[in-house]
């Protein structure tokens, strides 16, 4: 009794002290302080600009009765319609043009390489100008497309913006014209990591042309290609300029995303912020598990891209 | 001429040696390949350069010029440029002003980026300060969240506290969602510099702090021109915070400001392509410039739209 009561005696401060050296995670003396003041700042931003806003939007979003008059609006509807177009054409579209074209920029040649330096004017200019650009073009009577049509072939063209069909297909479209280059810069580097030995080792067994692609090609970057996959869906779901410059959301309010209908349209126009918060904070139930599958897909694969 | 080509044709294909008939199959493969991928380069050069080339054509289009079909201005004149360089025009008063707000912006965000990022990730990654994982993973949360999520509560928050038009606001959000991807290239390539080095300042007598001025940040100088590359476009190029925070003419960016143009009724579009294109070209020229730098990070680090 009495010799464990010593025991117990003894090894409480050394318990502390092994805490206490476990918090510090071996750093002495004063770097411990050091480490923690070179981390604070970071940590402040996170949780003035991420946790609080964040935090915000939730206790905002937490009425129920929100979410009946979301639900019950048929223009938030129409959003949800045109967010799944959006996400099902856009991602794929963008990713397997990018896939395609990564291969095509692998061809050896000077060529190839001054058109790639062309092909990134995308994504190198700011979205902004592109955008607005694009949308004088698809202007009805004065743009460049149908101006096009009616010089070269004689036809008169559609007024591109004022059917929702085509305003969402140019959206689309503008969205993969903006975003493809940045994905094939991508996939064309996880392309040149493929070490060439494997390439020759698939040579003598004779897989050439299609089969090269099928069978050495894309098993190795199809890793990659799905956390592409993930992250352009999250990107996507977030995207706010190419709708409210290409369309406007237009005509009469048919072709929001999530984005541009929560803030310009709840926010802006009808001065019911709550509304905005719930409409996007109705994307959460796809975009939580998205982020977790991403997160564990980002911290295993140590972010080897 | 005639009845020799007749005598040798026959003799060739009866000699039809396998090695002969393979190169004649390899060369017209070729060829096709070859043609082939011409067709690929024409039609991506069309598709990159249509928007780009709308923006050029409008651009130098005169005022009345801009409402008429044809596919380039008669008389093309560089008048709009001056016009907006010399702030001409009622919507352009406060061009340089406004241009100079974009430069502060960016410049800054930059700069809080960097050394917040650097601070992290050397207390993360050099120091191990315990725990450092969750620091990690906050800044991965973040990195996947869309920017555009939060913008409603985080715009009713400035509200509150009174940070509409200053431009603090904004360069708090933009270094909130450009850390994270900081702190991942930072980690990344803070590997390839051996910790020993960090080892033997330290039993000189080296105070961390010490250690990360005078070691960590000179030796991470590439990681460092790829992140401020990358820090310095978002910034400039970030369109849906700066519309929201900036609105007044004094404070606003020059992206808000051609936002601003686009919704008035009687948008000088010939102007307003002008503005664009001057706004675009200080990202393009980054770009190009620090291509190779970046496309580096982007390969080694994760991705952000």
């Amino acid at each position: 009794m009495a010799s464990v009561s010593v025991a117990d005696l003894g090894r409480a401060p050394a318990r502390r002290q092994t805490l206490w050296r476990y918090w510090r995670g071996g750093l002495q003396g004063s770097e411990f302080t050091w480490a923690v003041a070179f981390v604070i700042p970071y940590i402040a931003v996170f949780f003035a600009f991420v946790i609080y806003p964040a935090g915000y939007g939730l206790w905002m979003g937490s009425d129920p009765a929100l979410y009946a008059e979301v639900f019950s609006d048929p223009i938030y509807l129409n959003t949800v319609v045109n967010t799944a177009i959006f996400l099902a054409f856009g991602v794929n579209v963008k990713l397997f043009l990018a896939l395609l074209l990564s291969g095509f920029f692998m061809r050896p040649g000077w060529w190839t390489k001054t058109l790639l330096l062309i092909f990134v004017l995308p994504w190198a200019v700011p979205a902004l100008p592109t955008f607005i650009s694009i949308h004088w073009m698809l202007n009805g009577e004065w743009g460049l497309v149908n101006n096009f049509l009616y010089i070269v072939f004689g036809i008169d063209g559609p007024s591109w913006l004022n059917s929702r069909w085509l305003a969402l297909g140019s959206a689309i479209f503008s969205h993969v014209w903006k975003w493809t280059p940045f994905w094939t810069v991508i996939l064309l580097a996880g392309r040149m990591s493929i070490p060439q030995e494997i390439y020759d080792a698939a040579k003598v067994d004779g897989a050439t042309g299609l089969k090269r692609f099928l069978y050495v090609t894309f098993p190795l970057l199809a890793n990659l290609y799905l956390v592409l996959t993930l992250l352009a869906t999250i990107f996507l779901l977030g995207d706010f300029n190419s709708v409210y410059f290409v369309t406007g959301g237009g005509p009469a309010n048919s072709t929001h995303l999530l984005a541009t209908l929560g803030v310009v349209r709840d926010m802006l126009e009808l001065g019911k912020p709550q509304l905005g918060v719930a409409a996007v904070m109705s994307a959460l139930p796809l975009l939580i598990p998205l982020v977790i599958i991403l997160m564990r897909k980002l911290r295993t694969a140590e972010v080897q891209l | 001429m005639t009845t020799i080509t007749a005598d040798t044709r026959p003799v060739a294909a009866a000699s039809a040696r396998p090695a002969e008939r393979m190169r004649r199959v390899a060369r017209r493969w070729r060829y096709l390949s070859n043609a082939g991928a011409a067709l690929v380069s024409f039609v991506l050069l069309v598709w990159t350069i249509a928007p780009l080339y709308n923006m050029v054509m409008v651009a130098f289009e005169t005022e009345g010029d801009v409402f008429s079909d044809h596919l380039w201005p008669s008389p093309a004149s560089p008048e709009s440029f001056w016009v907006v360089l010399t702030e001409g025009h009622w919507y352009l008063e406060a061009f340089w002003h406004q241009f100079g707000n974009s430069v502060f912006l960016a410049a800054m965000v930059t700069l809080l980026v960097l050394v917040i990022g650097t601070l992290t990730s050397f207390s993360v990654g050099r120091m191990r300060i315990r725990n450092g994982w969750l620091i990690t993973n906050a800044a991965l949360l973040t990195y996947v969240i869309p920017a555009s999520f939060l913008a409603i509560p985080f715009y009713l928050i400035m509200n509150r506290y009174g940070l509409q038009n200053n431009p603090w606001s904004v360069i708090a959000v933009l270094v909130t969602f450009a850390t994270p991807y900081a702190i991942f290239i930072f980690q990344e390539y803070g590997r390839s510099i051996p910790l020993e080095l960090d080892e033997s300042a330290r039993i000189d007598g080296a105070s961390p702090f010490q250690i990360y001025y005078k070691i960590y940040l000179p030796l991470m100088a590439p990681a460092l021109v790829a992140v401020g590359t990358y820090a310095l476009l978002l910034a400039w190029n970030e369109y849906l915070y700066q519309f929201l925070l900036l609105s007044n003419d004094r404070s606003m960016t020059v992206a808000v400001a051609l936002g601003k143009f686009l919704n008035s009724d009687v948008a000088p579009w010939n102007y307003m392509m002008a503005t664009a294109i001057i706004y675009a070209i200080p990202p393009i020229a980054t770009y190009y410039m620090f291509r190779r730098r970046m496309s580096s990070g982007l390969t080694m680090g994760g991705v952000k739209g």
